[in-house]
């Protein structure tokens, strides 16, 4: 067990196989843990940032849904407040269309009076004559005068 | 049976476990085994690297591949500890090497003691010890090539003038500048000679734990009578293994903890000392 020779045979020995590993084992072997170590490290900060977006995405979905929540009851009021403007317009005309239609007929019913009463006045007219023509046919009594105008009372 | 050639057989027998097989004489021996085992098990290393990369995934690592990175970011973590994220490149790696050939070359000591040895014995071989690391060259080696780092990052980091400074005012003030010269010179050379002894007589310790178990039957062949402590041996032999098998992994990885906070302490600037 004394020192001898041997010794420098193994420092030699030594120092190449440290530098053999250091060639062979460390450096590919820890190369390949460092890039396994870096992937997950951006794995993980790729999911932190997908995380990140959903949370915005979410987010501005629930404000659009918001904001056309708010649209919808927009349009819903405006076509509540049309539809009645439709109403009371509808009702306006039809109540001046009434009127007008009441006002024709009330027209015509003047028309129509008048013109009766034209006929009338006509018919009275020629009534009259024919019964001046009697009574100048026959003696004018006191009467026939009256019985003439009996006669023309009961014909109006 | 006397005492005298039990006593002498038993000699013979861990004398012989602790010799290498060697060529060469005094500061020349080769210890052919050491090296050969301690080659084998860094080609192993080498062989499982290439293996794993020849198939590296990110996606979807392999089992194996899961283990190894397990290590890896274990040893990448201590060091991280002790330096504070910005350790230079060559630490870790040397960190994962001390960590896991070290506790291969450990791990030879749990094969039975006697049985690659026989294996070699009926190959015509003498002498031929398979731990590695309960060779004192082996952790010496290591721990003299820390030892070199240490003193290069001290220079590099806190400069030569830096340096010097550390070996001339610590620990007692400009004062005492002789005595602290020999204190810190002391205190610098320990570190490697700790480093490396504390490795090797753990696994020698465990090593010889072994043969002495192995000793209880060792004269079977010509006694029988020594069979009756066959029971005891296993007992014994597997209280021992599962022990060391601690012991094995704890000493790797002390190695490996200790070699991180000496190069640590080279980065740390003197006046934070």
């Amino acid at each position: 067990m004394n020192i001898n020779i041997t010794l420098v045979a193994q420092i030699i020995a030594f120092v190449i196989l440290v530098w053999l590993v250091s060639k062979y084992l460390w450096t590919p072997l820890s190369a390949l843990m460092e890039a396994r170590r870096q992937k997950i490290a951006d794995g993980l900060s790729a999911s932190e940032r997908g995380k990140h977006e959903l949370k915005l995405a979410q987010e501005r979905s629930a404000e659009m849904l918001r904001d056309t929540k708010e649209k919808a009851n927009d349009i819903v009021a405006q076509a509540n407040a049309r539809a009645n403007q439709i109403l009371e317009d509808a009702r306006v005309n039809a109540k001046a269309e009434a009127e007008r239609i009441v006002a024709q007929a009330s027209a015509e019913i003047d028309r129509e009076v008048n013109r009766a009463k034209e006929v009338l006045r006509t018919q009275v007219s020629a009534i009259a004559i024919t019964g001046a023509e009697r009574i100048l046919k026959r003696e004018v009594t006191v009467k026939d005068h009256e019985a003439a105008l009996a006669d023309l009372i009961a014909h109006i | 049976m006397s005492t005298e050639t039990a006593g002498g057989s038993s000699v013979e027998y861990i004398q012989h476990h602790l010799a290498n097989l060697s060529v060469g004489q005094g500061f020349w021996q080769l210890n052919i085994d050491t090296l050969i085992f301690s080659f084998l098990l860094g080609a192993l290393i080498l062989f499982v690297a290439m293996k794993i990369g020849q198939n590296l995934r990110t996606e979807t690592p392999g089992r194996f591949q899961n283990v190894v990175e397990g290590v890896l970011e274990f040893v990448d973590n201590q060091v991280k500890d002790s330096f504070g994220g910005k350790a230079p490149a060559l630490i870790a790696p040397l960190a994962l090497t001390i960590l896991i050939w070290v506790w291969l070359m450990n791990f030879m000591d749990l094969i039975p003691i006697d049985l690659v040895p026989a294996i070699a014995h009926g190959l015509g071989i003498s002498h031929l010890k398979i731990v590695p690391t309960t060779d004192l060259n082996t952790p010496l080696a290591m721990a003299l090539v820390v030892f070199v780092l240490t003193v290069y990052y001290n220079i590099k980091v806190k400069g030569f003038g830096g340096y010097l400074k550390m070996f001339l005012f610590h620990p007692f003030g400009k004062f005492f500048i002789p005595v602290n010269v020999v204190m810190t010179l002391i205190e610098e050379l320990a570190k490697p000679i700790s480093l490396g002894l504390r490795l090797f007589g753990n696994m020698f310790a465990g090593e010889l734990v072994f043969m002495l178990i192995a000793l209880l039957t060792l004269g079977a062949t010509v006694s029988a009578s020594l069979l009756i402590w066959f029971p005891l041996q296993v007992v014994l032999d597997l209280a021992w293994l599962i022990f060391h098998v601690l012991v094995i992994s704890l000493q790797a990885f002390i190695f490996m903890v200790l070699t991180i906070v000496y190069l640590g302490m080279a980065h740390i600037d003197a006046d934070s000392h």
